[in-house]
């Protein structure tokens, strides 16, 4: 029963990294690059979420709505400030050295904001919880919040992407964006999109994160920004469904070897799984191994 | 009949290379038209001024009467240019139907929001889109093939593809280059009488880049021809076919 507990754990951990690994693996499919200030927009967006709740006292939901909104807004003004000037650039170094510029811009500005001192806010989703096999295994709300929200936002992320124009749009830029401009594709609009979700998604694992950790500094996006980038690859970068695997097996991996091994050691063995699995697959798990054309 | 191309001294520098030099071209409303050159003469970089994917250095493009000169592509498009590539350029990793979608992405109008709640406009222009799609493909033949991934097309299916996609944008003036590359004999003949049947059955204005010279000279009514980015012959299929130095050009000396 106490390995049931732990599985309810990763697999929540593993919700979480999924949806911070859906914004990952996107961006990267569509604009080609790793946006490595992905896991600081997370921040941002729980300080909004705290202010709302705590000094305004605005009801939860609301506040998550707003802290989407605001993330949004932030995800689209990055990619248009920084990013966009430099998609011509020759090297795609720079705009990977821009993004973590961008990252430490924002963890800086928080400190700035909010200061140092660790915020504490009750919980953000505050549900009864399910008590299962006389107790011996409880399942608290906010995990099956968080287990149904990564589950709606994958189905609907894959129906919006082959199923409405824009997702279409997204996909023929991600193939080939020479091609989709001059089939009349508005690029810069599709890559701007591509950011707006996956700002609102980091938002949204924001109040996630919340939930299981109601602990809050200007440095909580880092951590699970790089394990869900591990996600992202692990599962394939670029492809969907492989960062939903992936953030959900990083997840349990996390959690089990931290019940069974040693919680010290959990990060060091995800890290290793990841090793293993792109010696074995170097595109990942669900990525397509593409032969580079001599 | 009006002009619906005209190109006026149309040059471009690339470092110390002029690869396109003083460019003058008119098609005509309806014209099958052919450019023609050996390897390296700057065929594809007039596709690529044509098109706003390279801005040209000197000169001006009037598309049915309007300046295009150095618009970004999407502007081009909209205003009625397309185009198919030499190298095919299909969305590989998309079916053959989302692919004419693709190119019908401006001509359906909902928005993501729309598209992601499922109001009735996303079913309506949803539906009207992929009938819009399979007409076109019924039209090349590839009605049969609309849920395959584009990659598993066989080549002379992918050439004729990369035509609908561009026909489906809507265009006036429809740019082919090398549409008959690699094509065996029998298969050029059969996209022959394609072009023929899209010029007549779309009333559009074709502009051709081609080395099959059958190709050429069975299908094209007027010919440039450039070598080393300069005009070297213009006007009537035949004649130009037969000028000395066209063939000079083509054979060396």
């Amino acid at each position: 029963m106490t390995f049931l507990t732990h599985l309810f754990n990763g697999l929540t951990q593993g919700s979480i990294y999924a949806i911070i690994a859906l914004g990952y693996t996107m961006v990267y499919g569509i604009a080609k690059m790793l946006n490595f200030a992905h896991g600081d927009i997370i921040m941002v967006g729980s300080y909004i979420i705290y202010t709302c709740m705590v000094s305004l006292n605005i009801p939860s939901v609301f506040s998550i709505l707003i802290a989407m909104a605001f993330c949004t807004v932030l995800g689209i003004v990055t990619e248009k400030v920084a990013y966009r000037p430099l998609r011509g650039a020759s090297s795609s170094l720079a705009v990977l050295i821009t993004a973590i510029g961008v990252s430490y811009l924002l963890q800086n500005l928080a400190l700035l904001i909010f200061k140092a001192d660790p915020k504490q806010f009750s919980s953000v989703v505050s549900l009864g919880n399910i008590s299962l096999f006389d107790g011996q295994l409880i399942i608290y709300g906010y995990m099956l919040v968080t287990i149904i929200v990564c589950v709606v936002v994958m189905v609907g992320l894959t129906l919006f992407v082959k199923k409405t124009k824009a997702g279409q749009a997204m996909q023929a830029v991600s193939e080939d964006r020479g091609a989709a401009q001059l089939m009349g594709i508005n690029v810069n609009a599709t890559i701007a999109l591509t950011f707006a979700i996956g700002s609102a998604l980091a938002a949204v694992a924001g109040a996630l994160m919340c939930s299981a950790s109601p602990t809050l500094t200007p440095y909580i996006g880092t951590m699970p920004g790089i394990k869900a980038f591990v996600a992202a690859v692990f599962g394939g970068i670029g492809s969907i469904p492989g960062a939903m695997l992936g953030g959900i097996l990083i997840g349990i991996i996390e959690k089990i070897s931290e019940a069974y091994i040693s919680s010290q050691m959990a990060d060091a063995i995800v890290f290793a799984v990841l090793i293993v699995v792109l010696l074995v697959k170097p595109a990942g798990l669900l990525g397509k191994n593409v032969q580079e054309k001599v | 009949m009006s002009n619906m191309l005209e190109v006026k001294n149309l040059s471009i520098q690339f470092g110390g290379l002029r690869a396109v030099d003083g460019l003058n071209m008119t098609i005509k409303e309806g014209q099958l038209y052919g450019l023609i050159g050996p390897n390296g003469a700057g065929k594809t970089t007039v596709f690529n001024m044509l098109t706003g994917v390279y801005k040209p250095t000197t000169g001006t493009i009037l598309l049915d009467g309007q300046n295009i000169t150095g618009k970004p592509a999407i502007y081009i498009n909209r205003a009625g240019i397309a185009r198919t590539f030499q190298n095919i350029r299909l969305f590989k990793q998309m079916s053959v139907l989302d692919n004419v979608k693709v190119g019908l992405h401006n001509h359906m109008h909902y928005t993501a929001i729309e598209g992601v709640l499922r109001l009735p406009r996303y079913f309506r222009e949803e539906k009207r889109a992929n009938e819009k799609a399979m007409e076109l493909l019924k039209v090349f033949g590839l009605d049969g093939e609309a849920s395959q991934l584009a990659a598993n097309l066989p080549y002379g299916k992918q050439r004729k593809l990369e035509i609908a996609r561009a026909l489906a944008t809507d265009p006036k003036l429809l740019l082919l280059d090398e549409p008959a590359a690699g094509m065996n004999p029998n298969e050029t003949e059969e996209l022959m009488k394609t072009i023929h049947f899209v010029r007549d059955e779309f009333r559009m204005t074709i502009l051709l880049i081609e080395h099959d010279m059958k190709l050429v000279s069975g299908i094209c009514e007027e010919l440039t021809v450039l070598n080393f980015g300069q005009e070297l012959a213009q006007g009537e299929t035949s004649a130009v076919l037969n000028d000395p130095k066209v063939i000079t050009a083509y054979l060396g000396e």
